[in-house]
């Protein structure tokens, strides 16, 4: 009894740790965005966290753990009611309570809409973007979380020696589905108008960096709940283990990324350093408890390389991605899942064949259900606001708000 | 009575503010302007490199008697002066007219 509560208080302090990390996206997301689009994005942020919540009380959570399942989709089973055993220490192995296993999934669930909010920032309709959020947190986050942490077919699915596909806290699972929907939706989209001059791209600088900074250190906290939680339980060495990957990892994406961005473009770029302490977060995400410390500082460091080429990429592709999340959470995200089965202890060919086959399988679904409904909402109810709300800014039109009423000097 | 009007750069303020008052011009008016220029200023910003056209600078006012148009016009130079472009001009102009709101007197008493 005095060990579940230890690990349930743990795994409650790493709740709230996940649902902090809700305010470091924000705060990342306003930064490097335009003062004009402020209470949009932030608007999208907080509807993602309380309607995701809700959702996932509603059908998420049934969704995603249905028990004994056919191992592609379970069934629809509204509201919570917590098994007989739920609160004993037969429940989950003693490393949580029923109810804390609902509040810990339920913050992550909200984080994958999240993603795509910062992608598609400065001139989604914010209709079409509810309407998204709820149908991608509601049913397509879930079913895909399904498939591995709720036992479905990829975690038992075997390849010569290795058997079940590994994301430990969702490099895959949370990251790259949020990754993929927030590809799909830039490309349906467009870019901003400026963003691309004689198909070059165009510098657009946000509107505080110094609210980007704070958001990823907040974030980089919320990943000790993220990571940390994923153990489930408190289990001193697991949890201990995993906040030392998780650390080294972001330090060496962030140190990573500044100089390969310094040495190409010959400035200390404080976005980029940003990015790349992102980048190697999402990436040890899949294996931070498998890895060393010289692992996670390698796959850390990759990350901090993949991060600068793939901004660098999404801009020659004519996409515009305002913070970078394509290249955070996609790029980085599918490095991280390959990367248990080229480092640590899961390394091997055949774990990695199934790492390949999971991110194979993420990524036909992920593109498959967010290309139906982000196509569906622009030809219906359109999903770009009007060329004029744009260079005016969101705030204006759809909220009729100001975020800074003392302070109006750029109306750019 | 003149108008002598400078624009220069803010990291000189201080120092045109100090040579100023050196040579008796201790009351004046400024403010934080943005223009355009033949300056270019560069930036890099997420690996896309991009100039700015418009220049920071800080806008001073300052009125006058005839006799110290010169002494003015003469400390701001020495002291705003980097040698590189961008230092920035100074307008000199006829003022008709001071009053001091106050007393409501007038010419060029109210400038001492």
């Amino acid at each position: 009894m005095e060990l579940l509560t230890i690990n349930n208080v743990w795994m409650m302090i790493c709740t709230a740790l996940v649902f902090f990390m809700h305010t470091g996206f924000a705060f990342l997301e306003i930064g490097l965005t335009r003062q004009k689009n402020t209470i949009n994005i932030l608007f999208k942020n907080i509807f993602i966290i309380t309607v995701g919540l809700l959702l996932y009380y509603i059908i998420g959570f049934n969704l995603m753990y249905p028990g004994d399942f056919n191992g592609y989709i379970g069934s629809i089973v509204t509201g919570i009611t917590p098994p007989e055993n739920g609160m004993t220490a037969d429940y989950a192995d003693g490393g949580y309570t029923w109810w804390t296993d609902f509040l810990f999934q339920g913050m992550f669930a909200a984080t994958a809409a999240t993603i795509v909010s910062g992608a598609v920032a400065e001139r989604m309709k914010i209709g079409a973007f509810m309407i998204f959020t709820i149908i991608y947190v509601g049913f397509v986050y879930p079913i895909a979380g399904s498939w591995q942490w709720g036992g479905g077919f990829l975690s038992s699915l075997e390849f010569g020696d290795a058997t079940g596909f590994y994301d430990f806290a969702g490099s895959t699972l949370v990251h790259s589905v949020g990754g993929w929907a927030a590809l799909v939706t830039v490309w349906l989209l467009g870019a901003r108008i400026g963003k691309f001059k004689d198909g070059k791209p165009q510098a657009i600088p946000g509107h505080s960096i110094p609210l980007a900074t704070a958001g990823v250190l907040i974030l980089w906290l919320g990943w000790f709940g993220f990571n940390g939680g994923s153990v489930l339980s408190a289990d001193p060495e697991a949890t201990s283990l995993t906040l030392v990957t998780t650390c080294l990892a972001a330090a060496a994406g962030g140190v990573v990324a500044m100089i390969t961005s310094t040495i190409l473009y010959k400035n200390l770029d404080l976005t980029m350093f940003l990015n790349g302490i992102l980048g190697g977060l999402v990436g040890i995400t899949a294996g931070a408890d498998q890895m060393s410390p010289e692992d996670a500082i390698l796959i850390g460091a990759i990350a901090g390389v993949l991060i600068v080429f793939a901004v660098r990429l999404v801009d020659k592709i004519k996409l515009d991605d305002p913070v970078g999340a394509i290249a955070v959470h996609l790029i980085c995200g599918v490095w991280g899942t390959l990367a248990v089965g080229l480092f640590g202890a899961k390394a091997g060919f055949d774990q990695f064949v199934i790492q390949l086959i999971g991110v194979a399988c993420y990524a036909v679904f992920c593109i498959v259900t967010s290309f139906v409904i982000i196509y569906t909402l622009k030809k219906t109810i359109g999903i770009r606001v009007s060329e004029r709300e744009e260079l005016e800014g969101l705030d204006a039109h759809e909220h009729k708000m100001d975020a800074y009423p003392d302070f109006r000097l750029n109306e750019h | 009575m003149k108008k002598v009007e400078a624009i220069i750069r803010k990291s000189k303020f201080s120092k045109v503010k100090k040579a100023l008052h050196e040579v008796g011009v201790n009351f004046f008016s400024y403010w934080d302007v943005t223009g355009l220029g033949n300056e270019k200023e560069g930036h890099v910003y997420r690996g896309v490199s991009y100039s700015t056209s418009d220049i920071q600078r800080r806008y001073l006012s300052i009125v006058v008697n005839d006799d110290f148009e010169e002494v003015t016009i003469k400390a701001i130079l020495d002291a705003a002066s980097t040698g590189e472009v961008g230092d920035g001009k100074i307008f000199v102009s006829q003022v008709d007219e001071v009053y001091r709101i106050r007393t409501g007197e007038k010419g060029g008493n109210t400038l001492k």
